[in-house]
């Protein structure tokens, strides 16, 4: 028997990432040539075989359950749990719960009818590859009420600021959970606990008008409860905003990045039935990643380049995040963009943004 | 089950000898082809693009990857409840058990699966070809013919005919002669096996054939002679556009170069007829600072660091630093280390060429593709230096 479920709650996701999530949520948004954020939790919690997965969405998840279908693609559409996906419509009118205490409250079913006896709670802005698996084993070996994960970060970042910090003990132990933004150990979003204490908890903090499970629930009970520390080190990077997103979808070129985030663990995502690339004589391409269905005919450095992109000759794409089925004519010339899906650019013109602060073009764009 | 108008037979059991070590232990439909296909993959996806849902694959030699493969058929979008992809190997039956003995035996043991769709009409296809073709509208011309049987023919040069089945035709394209390889040929149409019949004027003459000792039970051969005997109507449908025999090393290494153009005359990314294959769902490719690639196709999951010229690299191909490549066809995980050249020549799925080593440089035969794999890479190779 499957021991183990997982939630993916979407209510958390910081949104500074302005054109990109204008149409979309978060977890939508297209990432490392061919996926999108939403993939890389989903890959873990498909490779940890989990009895189902609960996905909790609030706004602009269209393009999300376009995205992920009956979750075939991470082999999700099975006849008993796999993926649910739960969009916010509840006409309970003795509810009285808050925050994404509604989520749960409304969806008690979901929890109910399986099996497993503990849950694995994630977001999906911190991209990662950890063991699901062996975070249960973890949490069980330490007799935990609850057990969180962190990665000590060596190099903080600005889009670090805004994540939760986790304090540990010797041993691992849970001693404090803040804000202090100059604290290596950043909270990861993910967090597991046994199915019996969260439906109980669930019941208790609506009852006294809370709002939000983490913060009010396992940050403030800290001291009560017995909350362990799991530490992660494989690849992490959080995409909460622009800037982040595009830093990390470049340093995706290097080549230890690449391989931490695809080489051990396969990460899935929807399949297209894309041609493989094609270069043409006078393509040049250097220091990048690109997807299938794409037709190069120009000069790409340094760039990540999503499905079915056409890049025609003398076209010069510079640092730069190209998303599926754009169309860049002849010598047009790219520097520091981000461009939305589906922008078709025409010859000889010319975008340049900075290099900390891209240039953002919104998805359908002619330009 | 449902009636259909019209039900595809594809003959996938054939073992493609002349491909060599390439199907030593998997059957010639499925093998690769453009970097992400196998052969099968375009006669099932035009079967798709074509409105025909339910395909019968007749499969014998090797058929374990085939079959692992096709699967319910979900990649071809053949996952039907009413129809939908079905695997027929050769059974057991009441009064014995053989292999399939021809292309015509294969379906005359299969009457019974025609049977319970109840079709006005039969699909032949064989699983050996690269081409886009749109089943349906030749079915309409064998309908506005009223024709017993309709081959898709395609117009070859003179000089070649003799390596084809050639149809000799009246000026309407009915049909008066079938010739296999004829040494003086009388017309430029040959036929790309590819057959629509009249699902009762086939099973009548499947019935008197498969009672036929002396017969080699082959369409070509047996069926089509036998109807044109009978005086049935059969017509030649004259197809335009890129079709190619896959059958030899040299002719899958051909086929494989005509995609590299820069306007190559298959094209594959044409949004309204995909050809479908399994996905195996990898990252996108890595093209690293100082790598060089022009005029190739290179699938997702490659890590390419030398240079790629003229070739065609399948998924999860890694291409070490200051390797050179051209003029080849790199199939599927092949491993290939630094310092490397190859030229000319087909590397098999999951072989590792190790640093150093030249591939068909120096050559006897400048025509002769190379095959090499894991076995054959120590015999056709020349290590240029070591360190």
């Amino acid at each position: 028997m499957k021991q183990l479920m997982g939630v993916i709650n979407l209510d958390h996701e910081l949104d500074k990432l302005n054109e990109l999530t204008y149409f979309r949520c978060g977890a939508a948004v297209p990432f490392a040539s061919r996926y999108r954020l939403i993939d890389f939790v989903l890959s873990n919690m498909m490779r940890a075989d989990l009895e189902s997965v609960g996905l909790f969405v609030r706004r602009k998840y269209r393009s999300l359950m376009d995205h992920l279908g009956d979750g075939k693609s991470w082999d999700m559409n099975r006849k008993h749990g796999g993926l649910f996906i739960l969009p916010p419509d509840w006409n309970d009118p003795t509810d009285t719960s808050l925050g994404d205490l509604q989520h749960y409250h409304n969806n008690l079913d979901l929890f109910k009818r399986g099996s497993a006896k503990y849950i694995v709670f994630s977001g999906s802005q911190h991209i990662n590859t950890i063991d699901l698996q062996d975070l249960y084993s973890y949490h069980l070996e330490k007799g935990a009420d609850v057990t969180v994960v962190y990665k000590k970060i060596e190099e903080l970042q600005p889009e670090h600021d805004l994540c939760q910090r986790i304090e540990v003990d010797e041993e691992n132990k849970v001693t404090n959970i803040h804000h202090e933004k100059d604290h290596p150990n950043l909270y990861l979003d993910i967090f597991i606990m046994e199915k019996k204490l969260f439906l109980e908890q669930v019941e208790h903090c609506i009852a006294h008008g809370e709002s939000y499970f983490f913060r009010d629930v396992i940050q403030k009970n800290r001291h009560k409860f017995n909350i362990a520390a799991y530490e992660y080190h494989g690849y992490h990077a959080v995409i909460n905003s622009l800037e982040s997103y595009y830093k990390n979808s470049l340093e995706l070129l290097q080549q230890e990045n690449y391989f931490s985030l695809f080489k051990e663990s396969p990460v899935q995502t929807k399949i297209k039935y894309e041609a493989p690339t094609r270069y043409l004589e006078s393509a040049n391409v250097s220091n990048s990643l690109v997807a299938n269905g794409c037709i190069i005919g120009g000069t790409v450095e340094n760039s990540v380049i999503f499905r079915g992109v056409q890049i025609r000759k003398g076209a010069k794409i510079i640092n730069s995040v190209i998303m599926q089925k754009c169309v860049i004519e002849e010598n047009a010339v790219i520097e520091n963009v981000i461009m939305d899906k589906d922008v078709h650019l025409s010859k000889n013109r010319i975008l340049v943004g900075d290099s900390k602060r891209p240039f953002v073009i919104a998805k359908s764009s002619k330009i | 089950m449902k009636k259909k108008e019209m039900v595809a037979m594809l003959l996938a059991g054939g073992q493609g000898k002349r491909l060599k070590g390439l199907t030593k232990s998997l059957a010639k439909p499925a093998v690769y082809f453009g970097g992400t296909y196998r052969i099968i993959d375009f006669p099932l996806s035009n079967c798709s693009n074509s409105g025909i849902d339910t395909v019968g694959v007749l499969t014998q030699y090797e058929p374990l990857i085939l079959h692992s493969y096709i699967g319910v058929g979900s990649d071809w979008d053949l996952n039907r409840k009413n129809g939908g992809v079905f695997v027929l190997p050769p059974h057991e039956r009441e009064n014995g058990s053989s292999w399939y003995r021809g292309t015509a035996d294969a379906i005359y043991r299969n009457l019974k699966f025609v049977d319970q769709f109840d079709p006005e009409h039969v699909l032949i296809l064989s699983g050996d070809h690269i081409y886009k073709m749109d089943y349906h509208a030749m079915l309409q011309y064998h309908k506005e013919r009223n024709a017993d049987c309709t081959i898709s023919v395609i117009d070859v040069p003179l000089e070649e005919a003799s390596r084809f089945g050639i149809l000799n035709t009246e000026d309407d394209l009915k049909i008066y002669e079938f010739e296999e390889k004829p040494p003086q040929p009388k017309s430029t149409l040959a036929s790309m096996g590819v057959y629509i019949f009249k699902w009762e004027i086939l099973r009548k003459h499947l019935l008197e054939d498969g009672e036929n000792v002396g017969s080699s039970h082959d369409f070509g051969k047996d069926i089509i002679p036998l109807m044109l005997e009978d005086g049935n109507s059969l017509f030649a449908y004259p197809f335009e556009g890129y079709w190619r025999d896959v059958g030899t090393i040299t002719s899958l290494w051909e086929a494989n170069m005509d995609l590299l153009s820069d306007t190559p005359p298959l094209n594959l990314n044409d949004p309204s007829w995909r050809i479908f294959t399994r996905n195996p769902n990898q990252p996108a490719q890595y093209v690293a600072p100082g790598a060089k690639v022009s005029g190739c196709i290179i699938n997702e999951g490659c890590i390419v660091h030398g240079e790629v010229n003229h070739s065609v690299l399948f998924y999860g191909v890694e291409v070490g630093e200051g390797s050179v490549i051209t003029d080849s066809v790199i199939m599927p995980k092949v491993k290939i280390g630094k310092n490397v050249r190859i030229h000319k020549a087909i590397i098999s799925e999951n072989t590792v060429i190790d640093d150093y080593m030249e591939i068909g440089i120096e050559r006897e035969n400048e025509n002769e593709i190379l095959l090499i794999d894991n076995k054959s890479k120590k015999r056709k190779s020349v290590v240029a230096k070591t360190i």
